[in-house]
């Protein structure tokens, strides 16, 4: 021990050294001990926790809402949001409607969530499934928004031109050349919109006055419960959906910059 | 043109949606009721609140903990965080590219596992329930977005700048405070910045591992716990307004000042 703490040799390298034992320590090892407890019941080793999540039919019901909801958020999304980033890029409208689309983002979640519900409630409908997407489309629309918008400016504007040298129509041009050059920017949007949407806490709950339960408001619930087992089981599974999400977009082809200059 | 104008209408349209609920709620804060209504006619009544309700006690102490965790936790991760870029950069190839796929975790990972894990490993080591569980998990969700707003500020510098320092007969650590730091400083304070903005605006991450029997919230949490069954109060349709306010001002600010930067930055050319 000794002879290696004298070997030490203060280089720059050593700079980064306090950050990577910090990393070890606050995210590695808290997500070692997720998987250590998924796998514990009773301090015995078990795949106990593992049968009683996926036997017990709340919790599949819980994960396929949250599939449903993720699913038809991001594709409500991609459709309202495509078109606003096209006419945005199309008529030149300048970065004052840009940032007219980001400035609502910088507004805590909870705050503008609870002002839509106290308008569902004075408007006297009925907190359920449509509200809950109508919450979430509202909340992440913006993240589906930017990063096409960047993809779709960062187009050489020549790429239309030759198409429609060549004969293409508007509506051609559009489908052959405008729509597959901007799908980086639209698969950033579905990793911004996807996961967040299906692991948020608290918007279904507010927005379906604790009816409806999506996947991060039921981990949140059994760790709350005392329930480290099932609940270490579900975020096994939320970090599945994740790293699965992550690689198959880091497949595909993606351009630079896309979506990460939202900031 | 029918289509410029209706392509036009769309956007005003969504805008209008996506401000409706905040237009409402800065309206109806003058109107003392939570109806949406102005059956009690246009008054102040609900700021006056503000410093009057039986609130406004535990309001204070939240506006206080959010400002002092954003702080600290703010400027520890800013240290660390650029103190790290240094190292980091310096690393060879193989550990760069494994410690910047740890700095990637907290930013790929969803906030609700982030937030039970370590909540798991306060629980497992019996770690003190208060502001130190918060300021850390704070700490370990911003430091990655310092990192990454400082590493560019690197890998873009000249190498030889640093080695003309040496030349010229500066010392190792005088080059870097001469020469690194003046370099860094741009990314660090852009990391400070959105650090302390990250830490402010955090809800879930704080919601679980405050600790039920402390006590201690965040405007976030407590709002969280106070219009989550009662609804929101007048009370909080002021309060609302004066955060909308604020953050819009806030933005507008560093949007016109950027602009102006980029103006005056054409005009040197």
């Amino acid at each position: 021990m000794l002879e290696a703490l004298k070997k030490f040799k203060f280089t720059r390298r050593s700079f980064s050294y306090p950050y990577i034992i910090f990393m070890l320590l606050f995210v590695v090892t808290p997500l070692v001990l997720i998987l250590v407890n998924a796998f514990l019941v009773d301090d015995k080793l078990s795949v106990q926790n593992f049968a009683n999540f996926f036997r017990e039919q709340a919790s599949l019901v819980v994960l396929g809402n949250s599939l449903l909801v993720g699913v038809v958020t991001t594709l409500l999304c991609i459709l309202i949001g495509y078109p606003v980033a096209y006419i945005l890029m199309k008529y030149k409208m300048n970065r004052f409607f840009v940032v007219l689309f980001i400035l609502p983002m910088w507004v805590n979640f909870l705050i503008r969530t609870l002002a839509t519900k106290a308008i569902f409630v004075a408007l006297n409908i009925e907190l359920g499934m449509g509200t809950v997407v109508f919450g979430m489309v509202y909340n992440y629309l913006p993240f589906m928004i930017l990063p096409i918008h960047t993809t779709l400016t960062s187009i050489d504007k020549s790429y239309f031109e030759a198409s429609q040298d060549l004969g293409a129509n508007g509506v051609t041009t559009f489908l052959k050349t405008t729509l597959p050059l901007s799908l980086p920017g639209v698969l950033s949007g579905i990793i911004m919109v996807f996961i967040p949407t299906i692991s948020t806490f608290a918007i279904s709950q507010l927005l379906s006055d604790s009816t409806i339960f999506l996947f991060g408001d039921s981990i949140q619930t059994k760790f709350d419960q005392g329930m480290f087992g099932v609940g270490s089981v579900m975020s096994l599974v939320m970090l599945i959906m994740v790293l699965l999400t992550n690689l198959i977009m880091n497949r595909l082809p993606k351009s630079e910059n896309a979506g990460r200059n939202i900031w | 043109m029918v289509k410029k104008v209706l392509a036009k209408a769309y956007i005003f349209l969504i805008l209008a949606l996506l401000y409706a609920p905040i237009v409402l709620i800065v309206v109806y804060s003058f109107s003392n009721s939570s109806t949406f209504s102005f059956s009690q006619g246009f008054n102040f009544d609900a700021y006056r609140s503000i410093f009057t309700s039986s609130k406004t006690p535990e309001l204070l102490s939240a506006i206080k903990n959010t400002l002092i965790i954003a702080a600290v936790s703010a400027g520890a991760s800013t240290l660390l965080g650029s103190i790290a870029a240094i190292g980091i950069f310096s690393l060879k190839k193989r550990s760069r590219s494994l410690v910047e796929g740890i700095n990637q975790i907290p930013m790929i990972n969803s906030e609700i596992v982030m937030a039970v894990s370590l909540m798991i490993f306060f629980v497992t080591l019996d770690f003190p329930e208060g502001y130190l569980r918060l300021i850390l998990a704070h700490i370990a969700f911003c430091t990655p977005y310092v990192v990454l707003s400082v590493m560019p500020k690197l890998t873009t510098m000249d190498p030889n700048i640093y080695e003309a320092a040496l030349d010229l007969g500066a010392s190792p650590s005088k080059a870097m405070v001469k020469v690194l730091f003046p370099i860094m400083a741009p990314g660090v304070i852009s990391g400070l910045l959105l650090s302390f903005t990250l830490s402010m605006d955090d809800f879930i991450i704080t919601q679980i591992n405050k600790g039920a029997a402390t006590g201690i919230n965040t405007l976030s949490t407590y709002i969280y716990a106070d219009a989550r069954l009662k609804g929101l109060s007048p009370f909080w349709f002021a309060i609302f307004t004066i955060i909308f306010v604020l953050v819009f001002v806030i933005l507008l600010i560093v949007n016109v000042n950027a602009s102006k930067r980029r103006v005056k930055k054409h005009e040197n050319f």
